[in-house]
C-alpha cells in the first residue's frame, strides 16, 4: 500500500474560507493517534468545486477518491470508516474525484493541475508535464515562440480580449535595452476568482508563462501585479518563485540557456481601477492609480517607458500550455474567432459555484443550470451580471447565448473575465444599478470628467427615480448620462459602468417604477 | 496586554515614537534600490506600524526626492492605506455583487449595527476596525468576510457574531504570576 499513502487537503483561499485548516489539523491528529504513520497529508490547491470544499481526497489504485465536504468533526467517522483506505462506505464519499460530473464534462487546459499538485512542489509540477513550454521555447527562436502564440489564437484573457501574439508581437519589434513582463494579477472583477485559484493551485505554470513570454520578446524583468485582496496568493507565489530561483528556472541564466528572467510579486492596495493596464503601470511605478491616454500604448511605453508586455494570469499560464502542446492543439477547442477554452467562473446565487474551464461556445444556460444547478437558495433565478461589475444584467432571454466574446458583444453583453454571478427573484434591479454607480464613485481615478462627475450624478439620479420624484425625466437623464460616460470616458471604468444600468433599466424596467 | 483593554486608547498615541521612526528608516532603506519602490514601502510600514505616519511621509518625500504632496497623494489614492491608527483587528466585510447575490447587504447592516461602526471607523476599545471590500475572490463561497490575513466563506450572522466573540475574547490572566 505504500504508494497509496497520500491525503490531499486542499490550501487555497476558498477552501480555507470553508474551514480547510481546522480539517487538516483534525486529520494530523488521527494520523497520529492510529499510527498511520507513513500517511503524509499533501496540501493541494483547489479543484475549484467549491460546494464540496473542503474536499479531501485519497490514492487508491483505482484514482483518487474524494471526500467532501468535510467538516473537522467528520473526521473521525471518515478514519473509523476506512476512508484511509480508499473505503467509499462514508455519506461523504464522492467517488473517484475524476468522475465527478461536474468536473469529467470539463475541459481543464489551463486548470489541468488545479487541485491535482502540491502547488509548491516542483517536483509535483516536472511530473505532470510542467516546464515543458520553457524547454521547447529555448530552442526556439523569439519570433517562432510569438508566431505559436499568435497561432494558437488566443485572446486576453483579462477581459478586453486583444490577441496575445500581435501584442507580443509589438514588443518583440520594440527597440530597447529594458523590456518587461508584467502580469495583471488585480482581478478586481466581483464574481471572479479563476486568477486566485490558477495562482494558488499551479503558480509554476504563472511562472512558466512569464518566463517564456520573457524569452519571446527579449524582457529580463518581470512583475507580478497582485491584489492585496491575496494574501494566500501572495504566500504561495512568493514561495515557488524561491524554489524556481533557487532551481535555475528563474535568474540570470534560466536553465542554462543565456537568458536572465528575474520575477517579483508587487501588491495592489485595493484600487479596482489598477486591473486597467495603464494605472496598474503607474501604480508599479509608485504614483497614483491614474490612467494614462493610449496612445502610447504600453507594448511601446509601458512600465517606466520601456516596452512592456501587460498579461492577465489566466492568459501567461495558458501560453504555458501552448508552448507544451503546440497551437494546433490549443486552438482545436472553441469557435470562431474565440479559440481554446475559457475558464467560467460560476459565483452568487448557485447551488453549484465554482470553476467551470470550457471549450467556448457552451450557453450561459448550461452554465447556469448544468454546472450550476440553478439557485442556491431553490429561489427561481432572475437576472445574470456577465464579466463583472462593468458587465450587463441579462434576462432570462438571453441565457440560450454561446458564450464567446463576438456573440457575447453582439448581444451587448460582456463575457470579460469570464465571472457569472446570478441573482434570484428578490432580486431589485435598480438597486444593482445603483450599485454599478456607486462602485464608480469609489472606484473612478478621477482623471476624466465623465467617470468621476458621472457616476456621482449617477447614485442622485437613480435615488431621485427609486424615490418616484420626476420619474420620466429623470430616467431620460440617466440615459443620456450613460451615454455622455459611454462616450467619454477614458478607459473601460467609466466607460461601461453605464452597462450594467442600461441594460437593468431595458430589461428590469418594473424595477425602476 | 494594554492594546487590548478596554480602557487604552490607542488612537491618542499618533506622536510618533522613536521606535516607529526607526521602523521607518529601515523600511526605506530595504526597499529604495526597487525600481517604483514607494508602494513596498508603505506596504511594509502599514504591515508593521498598523498605519502610515504623518512623520512617514515626511521622511518618504526625503528620501525618494518627492513633495510631500506626491507621496500624501498616493497614500489617499489606495483604499488600503490608512493615516490613522486602526484597531488591532480589521474587519473586512464583502460589498461586491456575488456577496449581494446571497444576503451581503443584510450582512454589511447586521456588522454595522452588531459593531456600533460605519466603515473605516474603530472601536472605542481600540479593538475592531470595520472596512468595506469590494471582492475577496472567494465568490464561489458568498457572502465572505476578511479578518487579517484569513477569509470565511457562507457568514451569516450568527456566524459574524462568533467572529466578533473569538476576537475580542481575551484569556484570562488572573492567575498568572502567583
Amino acid at each position: 500500500m505504500s504508494e497509496y499513502n497520500k491525503i490531499y487537503i486542499p490550501r487555497d483561499s476558498s477552501s480555507l474560507s470553508m474551514g480547510a485548516e481546522k480539517v487538516a489539523v483534525a486529520f494530523q491528529l488521527a494520523l497520529q493517534s492510529s499510527n498511520t504513520n507513513d500517511t503524509t497529508i499533501v496540501r493541494n490547491g483547489s479543484r475549484g468545486l467549491y460546494w464540496l470544499e473542503p474536499m479531501v481526497e485519497v490514492d487508491t489504485p483505482e484514482g483518487r477518491v474524494a471526500y467532501g465536504p468535510v467538516k473537522a468533526r467528520d473526521v473521525e467517522s471518515l478514519v473509523a470508516q476506512g476512508m484511509l483506505e480508499g473505503k467509499q462506505d462514508h455519506p461523504l464519499c464522492l467517488g473517484l474525484t475524476e468522475e465527478i460530473p461536474y468536473l469529467k464534462k470539463q475541459q481543464r487546459l489551463t486548470f489541468a493541475r488545479a487541485g491535482v499538485i502540491d502547488p509548491v512542489s516542483l517536483d509535483d509540477y516536472l511530473a505532470t508535464d510542467g516546464y515543458t513550454g520553457l524547454k521547447r521555447a529555448i530552442e526556439l527562436s523569439p519570433q517562432a515562440i510569438v508566431d505559436e502564440v499568435k497561432e494558437s489564437g488566443l485572446r486576453g484573457r483579462g477581459g478586453a480580449a486583444f490577441p496575445t501574439g500581435i501584442k507580443w508581437q509589438t514588443v518583440l519589434g520594440a527597440q530597447s535595452a529594458q523590456k518587461y513582463i508584467v502580469c495583471n494579477a488585480d482581478e478586481g472583477d466581483s464574481g471572479t476568482f479563476a486568477d486566485r485559484l490558477q495562482m494558488e493551485a499551479d503558480p509554476f505554470g504563472l511562472i512558466e508563462g512569464m518566463t517564456i513570454a520573457g524569452l519571446a520578446v527579449g524582457a529580463t524583468q518581470g512583475y507580478i501585479y497582485l491584489r492585496e485582496e491575496y494574501p494566500h496568493a501572495h504566500e504561495i507565489l512568493d514561495e515557488a518563485i524561491a524554489i524556481a530561483e533557487q532551481n535555475n528556472y528563474l535568474g540570470d541564466n534560466v536553465l542554462g540557456s543565456g537568458n536572465a528572467f528575474h520575477l517579483e510579486v508587487r501588491l495592489g492596495a485595493k484600487a479596482y481601477i489598477c486591473g486597467e493596464e495603464t494605472a496598474l503601470l503607474e501604480s508599479l511605478e509608485g504614483k497614483r492609480g491614474m490612467v494614462r491616454p493610449k496612445p502610447p500604448i504600453p507594448a511601446l511605453e509601458g512600465l517606466f517607458g520601456q516596452p512592456t508586455v501587460v498579461n492577465n494570469v489566466l492568459s501567461l499560464s495558458t501560453v504555458a500550455i501552448i508552448l507544451a502542446k503546440g497551437a494546433d492543439f490549443y486552438k482545436d477547442f472553441g469557435m470562431g474567432r474565440s479559440l481554446g477554452t475559457m475558464p467560467f467562473q460560476l459565483a452568487g446565487n448557485l447551488k453549484y459555484a465554482g470553476l467551470v474551464e470550457m471549450a467556448f461556445g457552451i450557453t450561459l444556460r448550461e452554465l447556469l443550470y448544468d454546472f450550476g444547478g440553478g439557485s442556491f437558495n431553490g429561489k427561481p433565478l432572475r437576472s445574470v451580471q456577465a464579466g463583472g461589475p462593468l458587465g450587463t444584467y441579462m434576462p432570462e432571454s438571453q441565457w440560450d447565448v454561446k458564450m464567446d466574446y463576438e456573440e457575447m458583444a453582439a448581444l451587448g453583453a460582456v463575457l470579460g473575465h469570464g465571472g457569472i454571478v446570478a441573482f434570484d427573484d428578490s432580486v431589485d434591479m435598480a438597486e444593482q444599478a445603483r450599485f454599478s454607480m456607486e462602485f464608480c464613485v469609489v472606484e473612478s481615478c478621477g482623471k476624466c470628467t465623465p467617470c468621476r462627475i458621472g457616476s456621482t450624478r449617477g447614485v442622485e439620479v437613480i435615488d431621485k427615480i427609486r424615490a418616484g420624484e420626476d420619474r420620466e425625466d429623470n430616467i431620460e437623464l440617466l440615459e443620456e448620462l450613460c451615454e455622455t460616460m459611454v462616450d467619454g470616458s477614458l478607459c473601460a471604468m467609466g466607460g461601461m459602468t453605464p452597462f450594467p444600468v442600461q441594460s437593468a433599466l431595458k430589461y428590469f424596467s418594473e424595477d425602476f417604477s | 496586554m494594554s492594546s487590548s483593554s478596554p480602557n487604552a486608547t490607542p488612537s491618542k498615541a499618533v506622536a510618533v515614537n522613536a521606535a516607529h521612526l526607526s521602523a521607518i528608516t529601515s523600511h526605506i532603506d530595504n526597499n529604495a534600490q526597487k525600481p517604483g519602490p514607494l508602494l513596498p514601502i508603505l506596504h511594509d510600514i502599514q504591515n508593521d506600524i498598523g498605519y502610515i505616519p504623518d512623520a512617514a511621509i515626511s521622511e518618504i518625500s526625503k528620501r525618494l526626492n518627492l513633495s510631500r504632496a506626491e507621496v500624501h497623494g498616493v497614500v489617499s489614492f489606495y483604499h488600503h492605506f490608512s493615516t490613522k491608527p486602526r484597531g488591532r483587528h480589521i474587519i473586512e466585510v464583502c460589498c461586491a455583487e456575488s456577496c449581494q447575490a446571497l444576503g451581503g447587504r443584510d450582512l454589511q447592516k447586521h456588522a454595522k449595527d452588531k459593531l456600533g461602526l460605519d466603515w473605516y471607523q474603530t472601536s472605542k476599545d481600540g479593538e475592531i476596525t470595520l472596512e468595506p471590500v469590494y471582492c475577496l475572490g472567494n465568490c464561489a463561497c458568498s457572502p465572505a468576510v476578511r479578518v487579517g490575513k484569513q477569509i470565511l466563506g457562507r457568514v451569516d450572522n450568527d456566524d459574524f457574531d462568533e467572529l466578533i466573540e473569538e476576537l475580542t475574547t481575551v484569556p484570562v490572566t488572573l492567575m498568572e504570576g502567583r
